[in-house]
């Protein structure tokens, strides 16, 4: 398929599913508030920390972390590129310059979704009522995936599609984990009282892994919600079940079994499969969980890059 | 609904004659529509513009912040061509575009015609749509314009005139084959036993035609429609079609040229094209040669067509034969290559460049349509009845300046089609666009674009100015098949080029009638260089956000969908 149209298909996956799951970081602090109302508002600061973008979140709007200024930051502000609103502007842009390739279900549910949040954008909903909000952000994310699996052949166009969402939501959980990380940084006192396990459920929560993870571990321990998020082999929005996914999705398009390489992209996440097949979590801990994750995102990134140069970029040979 | 109170007001209606009488072919309709229970009618209106929302040829209305998408205005009582009517446009429209290939094969070759002086040398070659790269270019079976949209109107005597003929890249196309969709949804039996001609054949015949292009030694030749990218109005149409043919929608960004040969970029590497049905102008089309500064086209694509190692639909260079200049030699041009009087006329029309002409012209402004020659879309126009006194005065500067930059024609006044509006019906000015491929032989395409101004009294059926679109029927023979209905004629005109022009003796310049009255309909040629999308490159580069910091790494992203 053409290049430009297969880079299309993956960036508007990506685009919806980040929109998702910044909803997902910021309901983290949501979660808290229901359950800790006291301590809520101290918490706004790592969100944006966890994005990676603090400094422009600062440009704007100094260091004032307050949740009106957070929601506006992360789910409504047209400049920043990461949002909410923009993410899904550019997600239909994506899929209205392929509406030819993908199910007319998918260009209304991703249309509609762009002008309802413009809409809400416009009002004080977001704020006035953050939980509803971010639900139906969460929500309508879900509806967009289901109805690519289900109205869309599950050929080449779908594999690009899904290696796109994969990719993004490994990097998000990872990002969810680290939220953590920073609520943490300035009180490691806290560590292991009352208030860090609901932290912890907070973040379980907020990758829809509360159930899950009780099923697995019973106890909500730390170690053991970052191995799950981590390693897990059978949670969806687990990192490593992300990268898998990502692997056979990337093997679908080139036809190559897993466990050969015939691109770059193969040979950078192969090996980062490997890399996390072969780590655990007491390992990871050795490192310092924040550095580990970091690291993580870093090869995640290097990984997309790698599809970008082999799919997306035919080059004539120079003569 | 009833017709009872609908009223032709002195102008040629297409569905009644003079008495009111329904005419040939509409009975049925009529019949159907008297019918209908009361409000019924209205409830199909509205469904109808329903289902065109959902099949989605919409446009995205620019400027507008919401990104909304609007459907082109609809309404569901056809125009109809009986089939007496349409064997001739048919006759007509072959003839006319059989000898205009011929004129653009021969200015671009011995410039046998401006030898014989039958067209001024100098006006073709100030012509700013002459393309001096396309000197000695030799298309595929020397056919030049496959696909073109003519522009017919209809006078008060129901005479069907050419208003212009589009043979670059003329859109509309897909709200033809829409509209029939939906209104065979709409009037299912009335269709059936009025022998509706169909239209669904268009796509496949578009695919022949662009697969006859292509060298005889490539088995199977990769096709592609080339758009200008979705910011252009006609985006959907492009989209459409590609869907309809099965082929590939590429833009000129998924193009490259290497070692003599057109590729597109592909996730499996470069893939040869070979036919490309370009849907964007001359001047886009290759920065190397024609306009530098296009951002749209492909580097050397010139080259590789001049080696004939890609074909194009249309050939560049075909606008040399819908110059508005030009257009006033077109029964000289028909007489000259074929023999033959030209079946369908042109408006009269007074060339400015003319001293004679230009005399009339600038003594008449109050009652001609002026136009500028190299000017589409309704620009660089003057509508004299309905002008102040001092447009008038501006144009008449504008005349003296430039003439040969100037044409003026009678206003004509188009015939008209019952429409509903608010409730009840009125006539409605139109205009038609039949649509005419070219390629082992010539096509017409039974039916076509009817545009109609919904304004009350407007004769402006462009989309941006209140016009709207109305399905047109061409009552047949139960052929159903453009070509077969046409054998005589269609065996006059091979597709073969058989050399030899006949030179004639010329009657004497352009007849010109007295003006009539009203005014024009403007064409709605697409414009290549699309306004929305020249110069907003739509690149998918990738990138991390230039402004994170620090050891976080930061969040990837595209500029996918960004202005650059």
């Amino acid at each position: 398929m053409l290049s430009r149209v297969a880079s299309s298909i993956y960036w508007m996956t990506r685009y919806i599913e980040r929109a998702e799951n910044i909803a997902r970081f910021i309901s983290v602090n949501l979660n808290l508030t229901l359950d800790f109302p006291s301590e809520a508002s101290r918490q706004w600061q790592p969100i944006v920390m966890a994005t990676g973008d603090h400094a422009l979140f600062e440009k704007k709007y100094g260091t004032d972390y307050s949740s009106r200024n957070v929601i506006n930051f992360l789910a409504l502000d047209q400049d920043y590129a990461n949002s909410i609103i923009s993410s899904l502007r550019a997600a239909r842009e994506n899929a209205r310059s392929v509406r030819e390739i993908i199910s007319s279900e998918m260009w209304e549910q991703v249309n509609r979704y762009y002008i309802e949040l413009k809409d809400s954008a416009k009002t004080d909903f977001p704020n006035r009522n953050p939980h509803k909000f971010f639900k139906i952000i969460t929500m309508r994310g879900h509806m967009f995936t289901g109805l690519l699996y289900s109205t869309m052949s599950h050929g080449e166009a779908f594999q690009f599609a899904l290696t796109g969402l994969l990719l993004e939501r490994a990097d998000k959980t990872s990002r969810i984990l680290d939220v953590k990380y920073f609520m943490l940084l300035p009180r490691a006192g806290e560590v292991n009282t009352p208030y860090d396990s609901i932290q912890w459920a907070a973040v379980l929560k907020s990758a829809s892994a509360l159930e899950m993870y009780r099923k697995r571990f019973h106890r909500i321990i730390p170690k053991q919600v970052c191995d799950f998020l981590i390693f897990d082999g059978e949670f969806p929005r687990s990192i490593r079940f992300c990268l898998k996914k990502a692997e056979k999705s990337l093997h679908n398009i080139s036809g190559s079994p897993v466990g050969t390489v015939s691109n770059m992209a193969e040979k950078s996440l192969g090996r980062l499969c490997a890399d996390i097949d072969y780590s655990d979590i007491d390992e990871i801990i050795d490192i310092g969980m924040h550095e580990y994750l970091d690291g993580l995102q870093v090869k995640i990134n290097s990984v997309g890059s790698h599809i970008h140069d082999a799919f997306f970029k035919a080059i004539p040979p120079q003569s | 609904m009833k017709f009872s109170n609908y009223l032709t007001q002195g102008f040629y209606d297409e569905l009644f004659d003079e008495q009111g009488i329904p005419r040939p072919g509409a009975q049925l309709l009529i019949n159907k529509i008297e019918s209908l229970p009361a409000n019924d009618l209205i409830h199909k209106q509205k469904s109808a513009e329903t289902a065109l929302l959902q099949l989605g040829n919409t446009f995205a209305v620019y400027g507008s912040e919401e990104g909304t998408e609007k459907i082109l205005p609809f309404d569901i009582i056809p125009r109809i061509i009986d089939n007496g009517d349409w064997h001739i446009l048919e006759k007509g429209l072959k003839q006319r575009i059989y000898a205009l290939n011929l004129f653009i094969d021969d200015v671009y070759h011995d410039r046998k015609i401006l030898n014989d002086k039958i067209v001024p040398e100098d006006l073709i070659m100030s012509c700013t749509t002459y393309r001096k790269q396309c000197e000695g270019l030799n298309p595929p079976g020397k056919i030049w314009c496959h696909v073109t949209g003519t522009d017919l109107i209809r006078d008060t005597d129901g005479k069907f005139y050419v208003l212009e003929d589009n043979m670059r890249c003329p859109s509309g196309v897909s709200y033809v084959l829409e509209n029939r969709q939906v209104l065979k949804r709409t009037f299912p039996h009335v269709f059936a036993d009025s022998k509706v001609r169909p239209v669904d054949e268009y796509p496949n015949k578009l695919l022949a035609t662009l697969e006859s292009l292509a060298p005889d030694t490539v088995p199977s030749p990769k096709i592609g429609v080339l758009t200008p990218g979705m910011y252009n109005s006609a985006y959907f149409e492009h989209s459409f079609l590609a869907q309809q043919m099965g082929v590939e929608l590429v833009e000129g960004q998924d193009l490259v040229v290497s070692d003599g040969f057109v590729y597109m970029r592909t996730t499996r590497g470069l893939q040869r094209i070979d036919v490309i049905y370009r849907r964007l102008d001359d001047d886009f089309m290759d920065p190397k040669a024609f306009r530098p500064d296009s951002m749209l086209g492909i580097p050397g694509i010139m080259e590789v067509y001049r080696n004939g190692k890609v074909a194009m639909a249309n050939a560049p260079g075909t606008g040399i034969a819908d110059d508005k200049a030009v257009y006033a030699y077109v029964p000289k041009i028909i007489k000259y290559y074929l023999g033959e009087d030209a079946i369908l006329p042109n408006v009269p029309t007074f060339i400015c460049r003319d001293e004679k002409d230009r005399a009339h012209v600038l003594e008449n402004l109050d009652k001609l349509v002026v136009k500028a020659a190299n000017e589409s879309g309704g620009y660089g126009m003057l509508i004299g009845p309905h002008a102040s006194q001092k447009e008038r005065e501006e144009f008449a500067l504008l005349i003296q300046k430039n003439p040969r930059n100037y044409i003026a024609q009678p206003t004509i006044s188009l015939s008209r089609v019952p429409t509903i509006v608010d409730g009840h019906f009125e006539g409605r000015h139109v205009d038609l666009r039949p649509y005419i491929l070219y390629g082992e032989e010539i096509y017409v395409l039974p039916g076509g674009l009817t545009r109609v101004a919904l304004k009350k009294g407007s004769l402006v059926v462009n989309s941006s100015q209140g016009g709207g679109t109305k399905d047109t029927w061409v009552i047949g023979d139960d052929r159903g098949d453009g070509t077969l209905t046409s054998e005589p004629h269609f065996q006059s005109y091979p597709a073969t080029f058989e050399s030899e022009s006949q030179s004639q003796s010329q009657s004497p310049p352009q007849s010109q009638s007295p003006p009539q009255s009203q005014s024009q309909s403007q064409s709605q040629s697409e414009p290549g260089g699309p306004r929305h999308s020249f110069g907003e490159g739509y690149s998918q580069s990738q990138s991390g956000s230039p402004l994170s910091s620090s050891s976080q790494s930061q969040m990837q992203s595209s500029s996918g969908g960004s202005h650059a």
